[in-house]
């Protein structure tokens, strides 16, 4: 048992840290505030709080689950960017407006108003 | 997949791009009298609509800069730049020179999710299918099409059933918390008012209007209602409950958790009253479920109201948990076709059962961690709102969903406090009741005066709320507080060490 655990390990752990970033970066591609902080703190706290787990059927378990949130992520961060609203009063950008940045969709017009 | 967005965006402005031609005079002559006024402040009619060239529809960069004008106009930040210099080089001019002085975004915290909660993108993701491919009626039994949808209802149904601890046969989907309400109060009370022996409701005076009126209008049909008044803290007197009990009684309705103080009632101890009775037992668990954990088998709860969009559902969806065994008999209210068990008939709409389902998985997956969350931003804004002079917290500090804060701010209208704090959404009690001027009916329940029920202010905590957001609304309520504060000649007399309890006013 030890022996497979040993074998499977070390790459499960690059493939665990793999998806930790991916979560992180697709989290970080949502334009609501609440929903980009939220999943940025929601899968940083998952992951640390499971950073102990070692039987490697529950690994592959919230391996799957996590694979599963990141394609939800992956299809919802791009509605999110289609339907955007102003920024939030606690946000930057000047008055409320999008300033293209590092390749990201520019706010056109203001979405949910007429 | 994160440059799609931008991808089918370019694509999308390309094809707008051919019919630019026809657009452009129309564009022209909207926006002529809109800038006819700026230079007719500074010198002489001068024009600055040029004519649209097809590629410049790519970009939009004129469009954009004059929302963001009328946007800057109308909350009334370019006032005088206007006789500067800047207004007659270009229109955009000014904007850009104005703008640095607004380095943030402009639309508002939300703080009001007793009101309503955003849409979680996992529903919405659970939701779109049934947007788009799966359309089939899930009452429809002669086909696949009704089959998928009939799978994903009873898929919903049980995670629906799970989170409150019920068989997934006693879930009834209707439109919402409200429906629910009415189906339970006025089910009960007509199937049971019909022979003429039960005749008598209780509830208490701290509900939510959906209730309080069906009770009133039970009261013209001939049954009587009792209102049971609260403590100080908001809780019912179980003692008061038990001696309110007749024989008669068909019925005891009291909501798990309020919406405006949050205080959270002894649901077991009175369910066990209930029980002991044997009077049914209905709750609102609008505001409570998928927030505090909750098991109607436990608490003997007989008939439960669950909304949807409390708990970052989609709108328009919610239901009512009805008893099996011992069974509760209801008169439904909608009749047709039979759905539901026959008590709600009516197509179910798959989409929106399936977003409430999983909402529901959701919110008992992440119970533990929201509930984590919530409380400590809630400690973090109660810490800092009870700091400054002169506030209370309304209702029991013990017994209360941290999600919701309700707290006075003496010496301060809530109304013109809420008009001060544009930028975050509050409300000072009901959404429902929000629209008129007058003090809450449930903190005047409580005993409070007239003066702390109209300066008290309602923070709604979720999901969703970040430490940011906390951090920026009470350094806004502090100053605005003390802004109006200053204002206020009773502050004055206040801090001169006059108790106001003791002034006569003379009379007018």
């Amino acid at each position: 048992m030890s022996a497979v655990q040993a074998a499977i390990k070390p790459e499960s752990a690059q493939k665990v840290l793999s998806l930790y970033r991916q979560l992180l970066r697709q989290g970080n591609q949502f334009d609501a505030y609440n929903f980009r902080e939220y999943a940025k703190r929601r899968a940083g706290d998952a992951f640390r709080e499971n950073k102990g787990v070692d039987d490697p059927r529950r690994i592959q378990e919230l391996m799957q689950k996590g694979l599963k949130d990141l394609q939800m992520l992956k299809r919802q961060t791009v509605i999110s960017q289609f339907y955007q609203s102003n920024r939030l009063v606690v946000e930057g950008g000047i008055s409320g407006k999008d300033q293209k940045g590092h390749g990201e969709t520019v706010r056109q017009k203001e979405t949910g108003w007429d | 997949m994160a440059n799609l967005a931008p991808a089918v965006l370019r694509q999308a402005s390309r094809l707008a791009s051919k019919s630019v031609i026809s657009a452009a005079p129309r564009r022209g002559l909207q926006a002529l009298p809109r800038t006819a006024v700026a230079p007719a402040r500074g010198v002489s009619a001068r024009n600055y609509v040029t004519g649209t060239k097809r590629d410049s529809a790519q970009v939009q960069t004129d469009t954009a800069i004059r929302l963001d004008r009328q946007e800057l106009e109308k909350s009334g930040l370019i006032l005088d730049s206007q006789n500067g210099s800047a207004a007659h080089v270009s229109p955009m001019a000014d904007v850009l020179s104005q703008a640095t002085k607004m380095d943030e975004g402009q639309r508002p915290i939300y703080l009001d999710m007793q009101a309503t909660t955003p849409l979680d993108p996992r529903v919405l993701d659970a939701m779109m299918p049934f947007f788009t491919g799966v359309f089939g009626n899930p009452h429809s039994r002669t086909h696949a099409y009704g089959w998928e949808s009939e799978h994903a209802v009873e898929n919903a149904r049980e995670h629906v059933a799970r989170l409150i601890g019920a068989d997934p046969k006693e879930i009834i989907f209707t439109s919402g918390a409200t429906e629910s309400n009415n189906m339970s109060i006025k089910g009960v009370a007509r199937f049971f008012g019909r022979s003429g022996k039960k005749k008598h409701i209780i509830t208490s005076q701290t509900e939510h209007k959906c209730v309080l009126d069906s009770c009133r209008h039970l009261q013209d049909e001939g049954y009587e209602v009792t209102y049971l008044p609260v403590q100080h803290n908001g809780l019912v007197d179980l003692d008061q409950l038990k001696a309110a009990i007749r024989p008669d009684t068909a019925l005891v309705s009291i909501m798990t958790v309020n919406n405006e103080i949050g205080v959270i009632q002894p649901m077991e101890e009175i369910g066990k009253i209930c029980r002991q009775n044997k009077v049914f037992f209905h709750t609102d668990a609008a505001q409570a479920v998928g927030k505090i954990p909750l098991d109607v088998n436990a608490m003997n709860i007989d008939l439960m109201s669950i909304s949807s969009h409390k708990i970052y559902g989609p709108k328009g969806i919610g239901a009512c948990y009805v008893r099996r065994r011992p069974r509760v008999r209801l008169e439904p209210i909608i009749s047709g076709g039979g759905q539901e068990r026959g008590l709600r008939s009516g197509t179910l709409a798959p989409a929106l059962v399936v977003g409430f389902g999983e909402a529901c998985r959701i919110a008992q997956e992440e119970l533990k961690y929201d509930t984590k969350r919530v409380k400590s931003l809630s400690d973090r804004l109660l810490r800092g709102l009870l700091s400054l002079e002169h506030t209370t917290q309304n209702g029991d500090p013990e017994h209360f969903y941290p999600g919701c804060v309700n707290v006075s701010f003496a010496y301060v209208e809530g109304e013109s406090l809420l008009m001060a704090l544009k930028d975050i959404a509050l409300s000072s009690g009901s959404a429902c009741t929000s629209a008129s001027l007058e003090p809450s009916y449930v903190l005047r329940a409580l005993g409070n005066s007239d003066e702390s029920a109209h300066s008290s202010i309602r923070f709604g905590i979720g999901r969703f709320t970040t430490e940011a957001e906390i951090d920026y609304v009470l350094k806004a309520v502090t100053e605005r507080v003390g802004f109006l504060r200053e204002l206020s000649p009773l502050w004055e007399l206040v801090q001169d060490g006059v108790d106001l309890s003791t002034i006569e006013w003379t009379q007018h």
